[in-house]
């Protein structure tokens, strides 16, 4: 019986100590998870606040900051700026990843491989359905490509990467802005679906002859065949981190609104095509001002001191000027 | 009421009135006892109703927009603007993927049951009756996984080819078996669902052969009947609606597995014919989208969930009614 009274004590001050620290609390996106936590992590050992995250979707994560349950929500897709306005909620860019094809064909090795925009719409709509297509022998002249058709692979779960990726293709192809349109789940023509970025590259791990496009984290630490991608430029670019970086550079983050932009397709001879940043979502007028104060403290230091951190897990930080204009962001809009 | 018990039998002697006394308290009780359990079994309708209610409301926008070309539309385009939506796919999925499992599944369950309860020898018994055991016990993530990572690639690779071109210029044959060889397929999903409900035919079938009085047996042996005949003649007759239970129970399960499925199944909204081809199953989809849903589009889901609802009962209402048709029939 004692035994039984001890553990509940031990218990109760366990919870009431937790309550105490007054942990910040936020949920959404499951891709900057990896990097949110690790922040949590050191910004914990450095302040002794803790951060609790939970990375249970985008959707679901504005649904939670809509409701008022978390302190703040994050988010793969942006919202639209009404929508913003709409329910009184501040938005900005925290983090960015790149999304890179990924293939699975003999002979071929990491980078040797070139597609541009339209080529991979037509693989992905299903018009190109063999590897030595006249498309994409025309972009690698010098790759001895098979006959074998395309197994062509994609998320089957509703993910921001689908998102950014469909919104690319919408970007460069009139025929898949028509046909198949962008959003977090849409009506693939061809393919299989696997779950997540980790079935994604699995799936193409261990399947001769196919295509796929992950998160440029799962490709580097599943050590995939990434393919080069030809930019708005029309200059034949590798996923680099300078290349991800010059992509969220050149775009004109100043004049959008509400911080509404998709990273894709962004201008500059060096850039990246497929980039795209995660976002947060928190209320301008927050009912618990304390909390809502204490995240912006967070995210201040994840700008200052995160961004060694953010690399060793391949997500691209923000730069600078990017930054700065968040910053003054939040004093504008935010009361605490 | 132990107490209760002791008392009146000294109260018995005591005389009438102290008995009427008891009695009453008796009776007392077992109202209560009637209707504590009947207030248990009607909360099972209560929780059922809350769940169908739930499910038409999150459901009715959709019902609204769609109506009842949900049913016959195949396809799900819930970017498009406005989003087409249609159940086809995944209803089609759902079917094919649990009718090729039972069709599996069957056979080899009762297979193993007559064995067990009828041939085996006592030593091998409780190896393969622990072995079914633990396939039941098996977590469904890890029946997914074993099928993305072993069984797809081994289909793809070896027995999907062999079927392809065995079947090759086979009317219809040649339409359902036909290639390209995939690792996530309909036809691999129902050999992982065929697995899983395995244990639930079995399980069922030995229980219930155990219940046929050896007398029955022994006498069908005594006229001469072989292991066989006696099988057929008596012990699945006798066992019928046992059998059947255990059928119905796994075809459930089958009809509503999501996770094993959505790791093997390709999750793709279409219908080709083959089963060789990726497709989607109403739970997988709705495990697949709903997370990153919102509008019309969850609104969509919830409705694919009713109507997988709707699917179960249907199925557990043709059961009962084929029950129904065979004990009148074993009645004249």
């Amino acid at each position: 019986m004692n035994f039984i009274k001890s553990i509940v004590a031990a218990g109760l001050v366990a919870a009431s100590t937790s309550a105490f620290a007054a942990d910040i609390t936020g949920a959404g996106a499951t891709f900057p998870f990896p990097v949110y936590s690790k922040w949590a992590d050191a910004y914990k050992k450095e302040t002794g606040n803790g951060l609790n995250y939970q990375s249970i979707g985008s959707g679901a994560g504005i649904k939670q900051i809509i409701a008022k349950t978390v302190t703040f929500g994050a988010t793969d897709a942006p919202l639209k700026p009404e929508q913003l306005d709409k329910e009184g909620l501040a938005q900005w860019p925290m983090v960015m990843g790149a999304i890179v094809p990924v293939v699975n064909l003999e002979g071929v090795k990491p980078g040797e491989m070139v597609f541009d925009g339209p080529t991979l719409a037509d693989i992905y709509l299903g018009k190109v359905k063999t590897w030595n297509d006249p498309a994409i022998a025309k972009l690698n002249p010098k790759l001895k490509l098979p006959s074998d058709a395309i197994t062509v692979v994609r998320r089957s779960d509703g993910s921001g990467t689908t998102f950014n990726f469909t919104d690319y293709l919408s970007k460069v192809s009139a025929d898949w802005k028509t046909k198949v349109g962008m959003g977090t789940a849409v009506e693939w023509p061809v393919g299989v679906g696997a779950k997540g970025n980790e079935g994604v590259a699995g799936n193409v791990g261990q399947t001769k002859n196919s295509i796929g496009y992950v998160e440029y984290a799962y490709a580097k630490q599943n050590k995939l065949t990434y393919a080069g991608l030809v930019n708005s430029a029309g200059k034949t670019v590798q996923p680099t981190m300078a290349a991800f970086q010059a992509a969220a550079a050149n775009a004109d983050w100043a004049n959008a609104k509400g911080y509404y932009l998709i990273l894709t397709n962004q201008p500059g001879e060096t850039s990246w095509p497929i980039t795209a940043a995660t976002f947060i979502l928190m209320h301008k007028e927050p009912t618990d001002k304390a909390a809502s104060a204490e995240a912006l403290k967070f995210f201040t230091w994840a700008f200052e001191k995160g961004d060694k951190m953010a690399e060793e897990l391949d997500y691209i930080p923000m730069p600078p000027s990017v930054v700065k204009q968040i910053e003054k962001t939040w004093s504008a809009d935010i009361k605490s | 009421m132990a107490d209760m018990a002791v008392q009146t039998t000294g109260m018995e002697a005591a005389g009438p009135y102290d008995r009427a006394r008891a009695l009453g308290a008796f009776k007392a009780g077992d109202t209560a006892f009637y209707w504590t359990t009947r207030a248990c079994a009607i909360s099972v309708l209560l929780i059922l109703g809350g769940i169908i209610l739930s499910l038409i409301a999150g459901a009715w926008p959709a019902i609204q927009e769609f109506g009842f070309s949900f049913l016959f539309t195949a396809r799900w385009a819930p970017a498009n603007d406005p989003p087409i939506l249609g159940a086809l796919g995944p209803i089609y999925g759902t079917l094919v993927t649990s009718v090729i499992a039972m069709v599996i599944a069957i056979p080899i369950g009762l297979g193993i049951a007559i064995f067990l309860t009828e041939l085996c020898p006592q030593w091998l018994r409780r190896p393969i009756g622990l072995a079914v055991e633990l396939l039941a016990g098996i977590p469904s993530i890890i029946y997914g996984m074993w099928g993305f990572f072993v069984l797809g690639p081994f289909m793809a690779n070896y027995m999907q080819p062999y079927m392809i071109r065995a079947f090759e210029g086979v009317p219809v044959l040649e339409t359902i078996f036909a290639g390209p060889p995939s690792y996530l397929s309909l036809f691999n999903a129902s050999l992982i669902l065929a697995i899983m409900v395995l244990p639930f035919i079995t399980a069922i079938s030995v229980d219930v052969f155990k219940t046929v009085p050896p007398v029955l047996k022994e006498a069908a042996y005594g006229v001469g009947c072989t292991t066989w005949e006696v099988v057929r003649s008596v012990v699945i007759p006798y066992t019928r609606v046992g059998v059947i239970g255990g059928i119905m129970l796994a075809l459930g399960r089958a009809l509503g597995e999501t996770m094993a499925v959505t790791f093997i199944i390709g999750n793709a909204f279409r219908i080709t014919g083959s089963i060789f081809s990726p497709g989607t199953t109403i739970s997988a989809a709705i495990a697949s989208e709903f997370a990153e849903s919102d509008g019309l589009h969850q609104s969509g889901l919830i409705l694919l969930g009713l109507l997988l609802f709707i699917l179960t009962f249907l199925v557990l209402t043709a059961a009962r009614l084929m029950l129904m048709r065979l004990e009148k029939k074993a009645g004249n």
